[in-house]
């Protein structure tokens, strides 16, 4: 049965931090501040030479909000992992009580509230500075965000997983993970304008299915509530598979005594 | 005789073909305070590790009150705390901070008030706001004391807990180990590489050597039994000659 008092400690250290450090606060919504401004004016200027009648704001700048938010949800998770890699706690963290899975759902959890900040922030800015309206998606801006969060958790989690087989240099793995992806997410284009090597690829990206959707709305093109499902279940398959690669790495680590080295090997 | 509060059995540890831990036995009772000494690789910290549930075991067994750590993980551990040299609490993280999380991860009961109790305790009352990292080695140590004291452990696992520190420092380190293994009928396993320490504190002391017990019995009077003046002198040949034929007769 899992603590929530022990699911609390990892969400209590990470807004201790938080609420000490103004170096993590800012870039909760500062990258994001970045780039909804400067799709913004992208899609203003598009609009402005386009003469099609097609409307950039809600399928590029909708787009890039989408995306931005699975990778500060993606990097919800990876940062408050790499807050143990960082102080090397990982001894002190794992010869206790606390269960994997807690652990986990700790990070996930502090994702959560963390990615909630860059969410609110750029819907706020989309909506007010660029007139981003959120009608045009209607109740499937809803699964929609559900789609991306968990695909952010699972990516954030084999994140995870990557730097403690890898050891702590792995970090520069994770970051570019989102830019690895959204070429095959079309997150920007159709994906009918992709080869067909990669098309394959992107069937198995639920984010594939989110900006199909979202580019079908925008469209007013039938849009199949069926496909996004199929999204919806690849999210959690790839949530549950990236908690077992997790575990399977981290039952390496302790057969190999990599948990016990992460702090020690620093001092010996 | 009440049951020990750790419990291995032919605990071993291989990397490849090579034994870090080669199949010893030992058990801590309550209100004991364990040595555990041996030269550089000679197995103490890859011991630990495996009692803490961070290391896995190629073979053997270790029970904490009874408790299986392989397979009842979670519940031997609650049982469980430690101190190391080498794992620091974080340093980004408040004295406070830092033993607030631990109690929650620990599941602590009246977390505040415990809290409250061992500031007192180990001095660290001025301390409360500061972060870790800035703190001297003594402090560092009196706060990862105070971590390990959190739950009250039946089982304390002691890394090289006074390496580092100055004697004063060291001694008050010293008398409060010895306090809990007094009051609050723990056991203490405790590594150290300052012999006179160890005769000070433990009661009875395991020379490992090559992942092996070599010897064990009361620091105190073992030296004389192998004809050494100081359980240091007795040390020193150990580490030198392991296997030597005297020593391995009453290994």
């Amino acid at each position: 049965m899992p603590s929530f008092k022990r699911i609390a400690a990892i969400l209590l250290r990470q807004y201790y931090l938080l609420r000490g450090s103004a170096a993590r606060v800012v870039p909760l919504f500062a990258w994001v501040t970045v780039d909804i401004v400067l799709w913004g004016f992208i899609t203003r200027y598009l609009n402005s030479v386009s003469h099609a009648g097609f409307n950039f704001v809600p399928a590029l700048l909708g787009a890039v909000l989408l995306w931005d938010f699975l990778t500060r949800v993606m990097q919800g998770v990876t940062m408050a992992f790499f807050e143990d890699v960082w102080s090397r706690n990982f001894l002190n963290i794992f010869a206790t009580p606390l269960s994997l899975g807690e652990y986990l759902t700790g990070l996930v959890t502090s994702s959560i509230a963390t990615s909630a900040v860059g969410l609110v922030v750029m819907v706020l800015m989309a909506t007010l500075a660029f007139g981003l309206s959120f009608f045009v998606y209607g109740l499937m801006f809803v699964p929609f965000i559900l789609i991306l969060f968990l695909s952010g958790i699972a990516l954030g989690i084999f994140g995870c997983a990557l730097v403690l087989r890898l050891g702590p240099a792995a970090e520069w793995f994770v970051w570019p993970i989102p830019a690895l992806v959204s070429p095959f997410a079309g997150v920007f284009y159709p994906l009918s304008v992709l080869p067909t090597w990669m098309h394959a690829i992107s069937w198995l990206l639920p984010p594939s299915y989110v900006f199909e959707g979202m580019r079908a709305l925008v469209a007013h093109r039938e849009f199949s509530a069926g496909l996004l499902a199929v999204g919806g279940g690849l999210a959690v398959l790839y949530v549950l598979l990236a908690g077992w690669v997790f575990s399977r790495v981290y039952r390496r680590a302790v057969r190999t005594g990599l948990i016990a080295r992460y702090s020690a090997e620093t001092v010996n | 005789m009440s049951d020990p509060v750790l419990s291995v059995s032919d605990l071993n540890k291989r990397y490849g073909e090579m034994p870090a831990v080669d199949g010893i036995s030992f058990s801590v009772g309550r209100n004991e305070i364990v040595g555990l000494l041996g030269p550089n690789g000679a197995g103490k910290t890859t011991t630990i590790n495996m009692i803490l549930g961070v290391l896995a075991p190629s073979a053997g067994r270790i029970l904490i009150d009874g408790v299986d750590v392989a397979r009842r993980r979670r519940e031997a551990l609650a049982r469980t705390n430690f101190a190391a040299v080498y794992a620091p609490l974080p340093g980004n993280l408040t004295v406070y901070q830092n033993l607030r999380i631990f109690g929650l991860i620990y599941a602590v009961s009246g977390l505040r008030q415990r809290i409250e109790a061992l500031l007192d305790q180990f001095r660290l009352r001025e301390l409360r706001n500061v972060k870790c990292g800035v703190l001297s080695s003594g402090e560092q140590t009196r706060v990862a004391l105070a971590k390990a004291m959190l739950n009250r452990p039946h089982l304390l696992l002691l890394d090289e807990p006074t390496a580092s520190l100055d004697p004063s420092v060291a001694q008050q380190i010293r008398a409060l180990i010895q306090e809990f293994a007094r009051r609050e009928a723990g056991g203490v396993l405790w590594t150290s590489h300052n012999m006179h320490e160890v005769e000070e504190v433990c009661d009875r002391v395991l020379f490992l050597s090559h992942g092996r017990i070599l010897l064990e019995g009361d620091p105190r009077s073992l030296p004389r039994q192998h004809g050494r003046r100081s359980l240091e002198d007795l040390f020193i040949a150990l580490a030198r000659e392991p296997l030597a034929p005297d020593v391995a007769e009453h290994a």
